[in-house]
């Protein structure tokens, strides 16, 4: 028996993969909720897949009429392919300490995981490239990506309180950030304002807890961040918690803001809520950002 | 140890820990609570929010106080807190001598003298001394020091004895004991010092504890002039005091139970007051002792009555044997009769009468005796025995005192006698004349309807007139009586039956009897006569005055019973052979000595107010205010969700309000919700088992009686029958759902208002549907004729029910026949009709009458015998109500419950028993 790094290599695979399998089945499972109907562009241009044929008008290029077609009437036709020009999704789950959250329960980076993962299976069975930002990888399509992306995934480790969504250097293409975009202002602002600057289209749903939003503290609380760096001692809980959803509410307010001037998508979804309804939102706005 | 007021510490050092508490104030002041860690990733939104109060947090006060109390209550408790505590004896070197008395006279106040003696023993514990205990009375004390500790399992088993302490015995031994540190005796007050308290104070301090009260006494019971005396004897200087004198007893049934209380006023100085008590002959005769009632009871307040205060012993003799085949004219029958209840009977032949030690000796028409019986007689009735002679044919024909007087008749006779009023004679009979004052009968009602058709005549001396008790209208003499030495001789001059006169048959002959058997005093019990016999223990009196029997305790010389009881002759009642001696503390009616102490002896009462050790509660005090500390700090700290706050503070609530008030509260609750809780658990009882319900009159007494009635009959259900009913219950008519219960008991009162007409919608369903209900007016004694009182008061309660015509129940209903063959349906009264359904007109099936009612029971069972009283029992069983008298009223109380058991089977069986009827005829059919 060898022993080594294949051996850690195996073992890093096993408990990679340990976390693998449900993620996915959740994912497949979350992804069959939303009904496809007919896949592909649904209208003609360049790809594999026939779509339509179409009587031959002038100027349509000789080669381009279907004989076999065109010897059953008495006009020509052209036989017209399916555009199946692929879009390339880049997902951004946020890697930060603070999706660990809430500590009991599920949290909002499993949230966010299965829903980014679920995301990817829907894109890759409408033949569209996925890829992941944060952890980088280059888009691809296929079943294989998929997989990839679950394995990337479940296995991040973390080590700041907060990030920011950042585009990989160079690509293009549509920007989906799943965070609880709860970063301190000056840590948000840029990061916002540079995707703004390179003309990304960006997706941006904010996963927050209830207690996030609820404020359901009360007595002499000290809060700290998750990874402890940062605390703030509160008197009294109960006395901030208008401050707080006030605090909140202004933030989401903000990131609607940016989204309406530059053309994004913003929407907000709690762990407590059904995911498919994320889901669906999440389809339905890159369907639309497609067209 | 150290004391502030009433309470003392045993480590008052550790009081030094309180000065520790402002340290303790100026530390909690500084650190706030701790507050609570919580990771939160919308803190980067908190940044930056105005804090409402951000000064540094301090403890409030009020938690402050609390957790000082804590501490203070817990140096408190551990520095040994006492309640009263008591000074700390004089000398701490060598062991404790504890003497107590332990006699009878020790027992009234016993609990008293065990608790000084363990306040004693606790002191001695703090201190580390060694303790003799030492009870006078014990024949064997142990004499050896022990720790104090141990003594005190020892003390609890104490009891007091029976007898006097043996005070001058101790003092002798007192030389076997080591070293005595100091010596303290629980004395009684009683008695002779016996050189005790010199005995002690020779080897150390002594202290005498004297109790408050010193113990009385009862003198032995005596009979003088029928009545019942006895003395209570008490010490010189005694208080004004109010006893009671218990008579106790067997009563019909053979159990124990006082059978007269006599209060008693004891004027200050009386040392020996008498009390006459007045029985009726039965009760008298079954007195078995008399004692003072608590808190004076001892076995020296008690007295215990042996033969000489049992039933009298008369032998009847008859003089012929002619009339013995007749038993109305037998010669002693009317005699037989009167005297079975009041006294023992013996009828032994003539010759053997005075071997059968009788008191009274009855002849009836004795004429002849041989010379041998004559001076036997002669020398019993001299010797204090009473002689009654019947006059009759026999003594009539004879000659006997007619010239001389006859010792054994108290006059002289003329020949022959008289008659009067017959076919042959002119007179008509003769009746009584009013008895003579101050004479043995005197007092007696005399009936119109005594007349005399015969009589012996007595020779006109001069002392005739003297000696005449009862006289006819004409003068002369019918019952004569002459005093003979210490003993009596009384004549009828009539016959002992209905022969010569209807005396026999008249009340007045049985309250001449009983007046006769009263005066009869006891054959002689004297010293001389407890000699010469081994005398065995029968049952033993305590210290305490209880009555027990004795076993293993050995037989005692007779010389021994003529002095006081000691532990090797316990007080109690003794027998040898037929004889029985009652021994008793107390000898003779002398009053009690008091204790006499040397001067100069330190005495002292019992300590008035016990020492209590207080750690356990300040302890528990401080623990409880550290669990207040708990939630109270939760409470600040946000840690208490709000329903539990809520939750605390209703407990909170709870506490404050005490428990009377939500009761209230409750009750103000809507009515038919509280019904709905209240039922749940009745539902529950009554449907997972048998049980029989009574309705609830208001009647506190009726109600109590009711329901010992229906436990009695379920106990007898239980004992004979396959049905065993649990505990009844009680049911209010107008609230309670009935459907639960196969049969409803319904004493009717005055009292009770009639069913509103909720109530009789929901009793008409239960009756409809299979219930049934016994209507009990228990007025059958008082009834006239068809209807007792009662009868007005069923109809109010029951005249909107729906009710069936209604029959005396017929002998063949199945009643009579469903567990028990009955008659008739007795309860503690009898004879009044009991009525239920009309059954249709009877078919005859089989040749057997045989009633077809709709299969089912009979709604309503309608009766005046009180029927409760004859089942009621108490908690231990025993009958609480009398029936009858005698054997046919425990006949009639069995009847009584045979007829529940019938009832309770009607009920649950229906007409199964009336369809038995059939079975010879199915059998029949079969066989064919």
């Amino acid at each position: 028996m060898r022993s080594g790094p294949s051996d850690n290599l195996q073992g890093a695979a096993r408990r990679a993969a340990g976390a693998l399998p449900p993620l996915l089945a959740r994912a497949e499972r979350l992804a069959a909720t939303v009904v496809l109907g007919e896949h592909g562009r649904r209208r003609a241009g360049i790809g594999e897949e026939f779509w339509q044929y179409r009587q031959a008008i002038p100027g349509d290029a000789a080669g381009a009429i279907d004989w076999r077609r065109s010897g059953r009437s008495d006009t020509a036709f052209v036989r017209q392919t399916e555009w199946s020009a692929a879009q390339t999704v880049t997902l951004n789950v946020d890697p930060a300490l603070s999706m660990d959250y809430p500590e009991h329960g599920e949290s909002k980076r499993t949230r966010a995981a299965v829903l980014a993962c679920a995301l990817s299976l829907l894109l890759v069975r409408g033949g569209e490239r996925v890829g992941l930002a944060a952890p980088d990888l280059p888009p691809g399509a296929g079943r294989g990506q998929v997989d990839r992306i679950a394995g990337l995934l479940s296995g991040m480790t973390p080590h700041e309180d907060y990030c920011v969504p950042a585009m990989p250097d160079g690509r293009r293409g549509l920007l989906v950030a799943l965070s609880d975009f709860l970063a301190p202002d000056p840590l948000l602002m840029p990061a916002l304002d540079a995707l703004a600057a390179q003309g990304q289209r960006v997706v941006l749903l904010q996963i927050t807890d209830e207690s996030e939003e609820t404020f359901p503290f009360d007595g002499r609380t000290e809060f700290r961040s998750m990874s402890g760096a940062l605390s703030f001692e509160a008197e009294r809980a109960r006395a901030l918690r208008d401050g707080y959803r006030a605090k909140l509410a202004a933030r989401r307010d903000m990131l609607r803001a940016r989204s309406r001037s530059a053309g994004w998508s913003f929407a907000t979804h709690r762990v407590q809520e059904p995911a498919s309804r994320a889901l669906l939102w999440l389809h339905r706005v890159i369907e639309g950002e497609r067209r | 140890m150290m004391s502030f007021g009433a309470i003392g510490f045993v480590t008052p050092a550790l009081l030094a820990a309180l000065l520790a508490l402002p340290v303790l104030w100026w530390l909690l002041r500084a650190t706030p609570p701790a507050p609570m860690r919580r990771a939160f990733p919308g803190i980067s939104l908190l940044f930056g929010l105005k804090d409402t109060e951000r000064t540094p947090a301090r403890t409030p006060w009020w938690l402050l106080a609390l957790r000082m109390a804590v501490l203070a209550l817990a140096i408190l408790g551990l520095a040994g807190p006492l309640l009263n505590p008591a000074p700390a004896p004089e000398r701490a070197d060598g062991p404790l001598l504890i003497v107590m008395d332990g006699g009878c006279a020790s027992a009234p106040d016993w609990s008293a003298r065990q608790g000084e003696v363990r306040q004693i023993l606790d002191r001695a514990d703090r201190a580390g001394r060694a303790v003799h205990l030492v009870s006078l009375s014990d024949a064997a004390p142990d004499l050896a020091p022990r720790a104090a500790a141990d003594w005190a399992g020892v003390l609890d088993t104490m009891r007091p004895a029976g007898w006097a302490p043996d005070r001058a015995a101790f003092a002798a031994r007192l030389d076997e004991m080591g070293d005595i540190g100091a010596s303290i005796w629980i004395s009684d007050g009683l008695g002779e010092a016996d050189n005790l308290v010199e005995a002690l104070s020779a080897r150390g301090p002594v202290e005498v504890v004297l109790p408050e009260d010193v113990a009385l006494a009862l003198a032995p019971a005596m009979f003088e002039d029928g009545q019942l005396v006895t003395h209570i004897l008490r010490a010189p200087g005694a208080p004004a005091q109010e006893v009671s004198v218990q008579v106790i007893g067997t009563d019909a049934a053979g159990i124990e139970r006082v059978l007269d209380q006599v209060g008693q006023i004891l004027a200050p100085g009386d040392e020996v007051t008498r009390v006459a008590i007045d029985l009726p002959l039965e009760l008298r005769n079954r007195v078995s002792r008399l004692t003072l009632s608590a808190p004076y009871k001892s076995a020296g307040a008690t007295v215990l009555t042996d033969d000489a205060l049992q039933r009298r012993r008369i032998a009847l003799v008859a003089g012929g044997r002619s009339g013995e085949a007749q038993s109305l004219t037998a010669p002693l029958h009317y005699l037989r009769t009167a005297l079975q209840p009041v006294a023992e009977l013996v009828e032994p032949p003539l010759a053997e009468v005075l071997d059968a030690s009788p008191d009274i000796v009855m002849l009836a028409d004795v004429a002849n005796f041989s010379e041998e019986e004559r001076s036997g007689l002669e020398d019993w009735v001299r010797e204090g025995g009473l002689l009654v002679r019947f006059a009759g044919p026999r003594m009539a024909a004879s000659a006997t005192g007619q010239m001389v007087r006859d010792s054994l008749l108290p006059v002289r006779l003329r020949e022959g006698g008289r008659s009067l009023g017959g076919a042959m004679s002119w007179g008509d009979p003769k009746r009584l004349r009013p008895f003579p004052q101050g004479t043995l009968f005197d007092g007696l009602d005399l009936p119109e309807d005594v007349d005399v058709v015969s009589q012996v005549m007595a020779q006109p001396d001069p002392d005739l007139a003297d000696r005449t008790l009862v006289a006819l209208e004409d003068g002369t003499p019918l019952v004569t009586a002459r005093d003979e030495g210490r003993g009596r001789v009384i004549l009828f001059h009539v016959t002992a039956t209905p022969r010569w006169s209807s005396l026999p048959l008249s009340g007045l002959f049985l309250q001449m009897l009983d007046r006769i058997a009263r005066v009869a005093q006891s054959g002689e019990r004297g010293e001389a006569a407890l000699e010469g016999a081994i005398w065995t223990p029968e049952r033993v009196l305590d210290g305490m005055g209880e009555v027990t029997d004795a076993d293993r305790i050995a037989g005692v010389a007779g010389a021994r019973l003529a002095q006081a009881p000691g532990p090797d002759a316990p007080p109690g009642l003794y027998r040898a052979g037929v004889r029985g001696h009652a021994y008793n503390v107390m000898r003779d009616a002398t009053a009690l000595q008091r204790l006499d102490l040397p001067a100069g002896t330190a005495t002292r009462g019992y300590t008035v107010r016990a020492e209590r050790d207080l750690t356990g509660l300040f302890l528990s005090g401080a623990m409880l205010a550290l669990m207040l500390d708990i939630l109270a700090t939760l409470a600040l700290g946000g840690r208490l969700r709000p329903a539990a706050r809520a939750g605390l503070g209703g407990l909170a609530l709870l506490f404050v309000m005490g428990a009377q008030d939500v009761q209230a509260q409750n009750v103000d609750t809507q009515a038919v919700e509280t019904q709905a809780v209240r039922d749940d658990p009745r539902a529950i009882y009554a449907t997972s088992e048998t049980v029989l319900a009574y309705v609830r009159t208001g009647d506190a007494e009726v109600d109590r009686i009711s329901r010992a009635g229906l436990s009695g009959l379920s106990l007898v259900l239980a004992r004979r029958t396959a049905i065993e009913p649990a505990e009844p219950v009680a049911v209010d008519i107008e609230r309670d759902e009935l459907a639960f219960y196969p049969m409803l008991y319904w004493p009717v009162t005055d009292a009770q208002a009639p069913p509103g007409p909720e109530a009789v919608a929901r009793i008409n369903t239960y009756l409809r549907t299979g219930g049934m209900i016994l209507f009990d007016t228990r007025d059958t004694h008082l009834a006239v004729g068809a209807e007792g009182p009662g009868n007005a008061q069923l109809r109010r309660l029951a005249g909107q029910l729906d009710l069936p015509p209604l029959e005396r129940i017929p002998p063949d209903h199945v009643m009579t026949r469903a567990f028990y063959l009955l008659d008739d349906f007795p309860g503690r009264y009898v004879g009044a009709p009991v009525w239920a359904e009309a059954s249709f007109a009877p078919e005859d099936v089989d040749g057997v009458p045989f009633r077809n009612l709709n299969d089912g029971v009979s709604p309503v069972i309608i009766g005046g015998n009180d029927w409760a009283s004859a089942w009621a029992v108490d908690d231990l069983g025993n009958f609480i109500r009398p029936v009858g008298r005698g054997v046919p009223g425990e006949r009639q109380r069995e009847m009584a419950l045979r007829f529940g058991v019938n009832l309770v089977m009607y009920v649950m069986t229906g007409n199964y028993k009336s369809d038995q009827v059939h079975v010879p005829a199915l059998l029949e059919r079969l066989g064919q």
